[in-house]
């Protein structure tokens, strides 16, 4: 398949709200261009609402009481993985030895860039959050953790860093780490054994980072978007945050919509907002949709026709087998063809294993052969119980969830797609395969050197 | 208090030693590797699944207890 | 027990250590061939991975039963006055100190293959693997301590047995070297080299040196042994 990915264009800072209450949130005050510095932040959201110099029993006092806070809000990770906030907060800060905090802004999904918004435009909020997070688990050190590739973030955190100690401002040591881009560098475990001074691949867990992360200490992992939250719920309570979204996703979120949409871009919706009003804030969408991948490429399809009735929290999406994810949205549009995509990103996310486990390494390249030979309309007749047999010894093998995250966008687009899947079983390439690509796939770059490979 | 068994992925190398000392709960997938059930042991399962364990060469077959488990 | 071998002669502790040195030399050759099938992952139905690696692993360990007993029994005959420093600190010794001392250096290596390999679960796999390559040093220096030290070097049945036992250790090597080992070019051309090289140099060294003339005086026997009635002349048959 020929032809550059598109590359995701410039963002919409204010848009008609999804909801008549009070939007934007985390995105108030973003400038077109330049991040917004502390003072201007400061006007925007208020003073930081730190338990920093006030004692050893009221620091204490405060933490739980955020924590707490945390907790009635409902706030849920923005990572993808959803985990509720203030249970990994009380893990961490019930452990014997000092926290650390790690905010992970690595973003090593290519259809994300709301991680990376965040750090350019607004590294106040981002650290707001993360000081904030660190006095709640009792942690003396915070890391920013940014795409070394993001030279933009990088210089927006390292001045906000700054900023804050000219401002003269107390807080845990704060340090910026550029972490190497590729897709699996952002899971948890694999941050945390680059950060201990390993290679950027994931861990074999127990022990979780909560217990033993970085340098053995315990370690709170959060999504740099999740901590954004954080920050403004320190500030304007639990009720405040409830006031949008969903009873189960309360609160709002920053997703990434891409594709054939006009204006692609980071937005803030609220849980449960349309995706129709969506696409209508994006200023409508340039072609008939085919599907949504909704959540990455770990997420799964929706079928384009079931678009209009989609809303976007997981208690919605569920019952199509999807859910929101880290907040990617990609709409394709139906002059491309679902399973030239599909094999393309299934050899790109084959690619992407670290090659420490058997089953991902042999499993999602096995996989990626035969979705290609499918595509090129060479595949036996017993495909699809091949593709169920791969399905079956790939999930829950693998150290961490690549492998299983692979699979979502793989099965479920076999099983969206079905005609086209069985159009090509049967006569190869559609007159679609030739024309440009939709989804973007960045070539993995050639970063840390590997250690043990699987054996064979 | 019961015993299950485990794999560590990143240890594994494909020996399969585990397969042929406790074929109960592991056989081997089309590239070698184990497929484990982790269904609980019983009684005198756990010893040999103990002697599994110890045959792997690179320690990646984990037998673990239930309280364990838990934690995770 | 060593009251009666005494009074059996000298002779009677010298034979059970040249015996013992030749068994332990077989065992080790076993225990490296049952090695490299290993790690190559050779089975059959008859003999599954776990007989094979527990064989590998029981060879290893009868072998090293062999050695202490190949020590003890030489440190206890009297004849050349080797003492128990002389099993693990090489080249001090006064009987042939570099032949003998090899035998030292090779004990040693493979004191620390089988102490690591016991130890293996406190210890990352990169260096238990590094230590217990040094087998692949061990087993040549312990021949070449073999032939140096000994009596019975021309004796034909010690020839065939240790000839058979190279070619079986080099045939392990080049397996190891050449298959299912993609990559590390330079480690498979190191052992590729050395393999050959040693095949090469035992087969040079072997006539010019211990079946040559005069080895006994040449390889460093103290001259007051040379021409006692247990003189090895080098080119006679049975030992002394």
């Amino acid at each position: 398949m020929s032809g550059s990915a598109p590359t995701i264009a410039e963002r919409i800072p204010d848009y008609e709200p999804a909801s008549a209450a009070a939007l934007p949130r985390l995105l108030s005050g973003i400038r077109p261009r330049g991040p917004l510095p502390l003072d201007e932040h400061v006007e925007v959201h208020g003073q930081l609402p730190s338990a920093a110099g006030r004692g050893r029993r009221r620091a204490r006092e405060h933490a739980g009481m955020l924590i707490e806070e945390i907790e009635r809000a409902g706030l849920l990770g923005r990572g993808g993985a959803g985990f509720p906030t203030a249970t990994k907060m009380r893990a961490v800060a019930g452990r014997r030895r000092r926290a650390i905090v790690v905010a992970n802004g690595a973003e090593g999904e290519p259809a994300s860039l709301k991680d990376r918004t965040l750090l350019e435009s607004l590294p106040h909020l981002v650290l707001d959050g993360a000081i904030l997070a660190a006095e709640a688990v009792g942690a003396d050190e915070l890391v920013v953790c940014v795409c070394e590739s993001a030279d933009t973030g990088i210089g927006s955190v390292a001045g906000a860093i700054e900023e804050r100690a000219a401002s003269g401002e107390r807080s845990p040591a704060l340090r910026l780490a550029p972490v190497p881009s590729h897709y699996v560098a952002g899971q948890e475990s694999a941050l945390v054994n680059y950060l201990s001074g390993g290679p950027a691949k994931p861990t074999f867990t127990p022990p979780m980072p909560f217990e033993q992360g970085v340098r053995g200490r315990p370690t709170l992992v959060d999504n740099v978007e999740t901590l954004a939250h954080v920050a403004l719920i320190a500030r304007h309570g639990a009720s405040w945050f409830r006031e949008l979204g969903t009873p189960s996703q309360p609160g709002s979120a920053l997703v990434t919509l891409s594709g054939a949409v006009a204006h692609p871009g980071v937005y803030e919706i609220e849980h449960g907002a349309s995706l129709s009003s969506l696409v209508t804030a994006a200023g409508g969408a340039t072609a008939r949709v085919r599907g949504a991948l909704l959540g990455g490429y770990a997420g799964s399809w929706v079928s384009g026709q079931l678009l209009n009735g989609v809303a976007l929290s997981n208690e919605h999406l569920a019952p199509h087998g999807a859910s929101l994810g880290a907040g990617v949205v990609l709409l394709l549009s139906e002059q491309a063809c679902p399973v030239a995509e599909t094999a393309r990103l299934a050899r790109w996310l084959a690619d992407q294993s670290t090659r420490q486990c058997g089953p991902c390494v042999h499993g999602l390249d096995a996989l990626a052969g035969t979705i290609e030979e499918l595509a090129a309309g060479i595949a036996g007749a017993r495909v699809a119980q091949r593709i169920d047999q791969l399905a079956s010894l790939v999930a829950r093998r693998g150290a961490c969830g690549h492998p299983d995250g692979a699979l979502r966008p793989i099965l479920s687009a076999v099983q969206v797609f079905q005609a086209e899947f069985a159009d090509h079983a049967r006569h190869g390439p559609c007159a679609a395969c030739a024309r440009p690509v939709e989804l973007p796939l960045p070539e993995r770059p050639v970063s840390d050197a590997s250690n043990r490979e699987a054996r064979r | 208090m019961s015993h299950r068994v485990r794999v560590n992925p990143i240890s594994c190398e494909a020996h399969g030693m585990c397969a042929e000392l406790l074929p109960e709960r592991v056989t081997l997938d089309e590239w070698g590797y184990p497929v484990v059930d982790e269904t609980p042991l019983h009684g005198s399962q756990v010893e040999h699944a103990m002697r599994a364990a110890r045959a792997c060469p690179t320690f990646a077959l984990l037998v673990e207890r239930e309280r364990e488990r838990a934690r995770r | 027990m060593s009251a009666l071998l005494a009074a059996a002669g000298p002779s009677a502790y010298w034979y059970l250590t040249r015996s013992t040195g030749a068994v332990a030399l077989v065992l080790l050759t076993f225990a490296i061939v049952l090695g490299v099938v290993d790690v190559e992952r050779w089975s059959t139905p008859r003999w599954p991975r776990f007989v094979l690696d527990t064989l590998h692993r029981n060879v290893a360990l009868l072998a090293m039963a062999f050695l202490v007993a190949h020590i003890l029994t030489s440190v206890l005959d009297s004849f050349a006055s080797i003492s128990i420093v002389d099993a693990f600190i090489p080249f001090v010794g006064s009987y042939r100190p570099f032949w003998l001392g090899l035998g030292a250096v090779s004990f040693d290596l493979i004191v620390a293959v089988i102490a690591t390999s016991l130890l293996r679960a406190r210890m990352g796999f990169s260096t238990w693997r590094a230590v217990h390559w040094l087998t692949y040093a061990s087993w040549p220096i312990a021949l070449v301590h073999g032939f140096g030290t000994g009596s019975d070097a021309s004796t034909a049945w010690l020839l065939i047995v240790s000839v058979i036992c190279t070619a079986l250790v080099v045939a392990a090597a080049l397996t190891r070297a050449l298959v299912g080992w993609p990559g590390a070019i330079r480690w498979r051309g190191a052992a590729l080299a050395g393999a050959g090289g040693f095949g090469l140099f035992i087969v040079l060294w072997l006539p010019a040196g211990p079946l040559g003339s005069e080895w006994a005086r040449r390889a460093g026997t103290p001259s007051a042994l040379l021409g006692h009635s247990h003189k090895h002349s080098g080119s006679s048959g049975s030992g002394r």
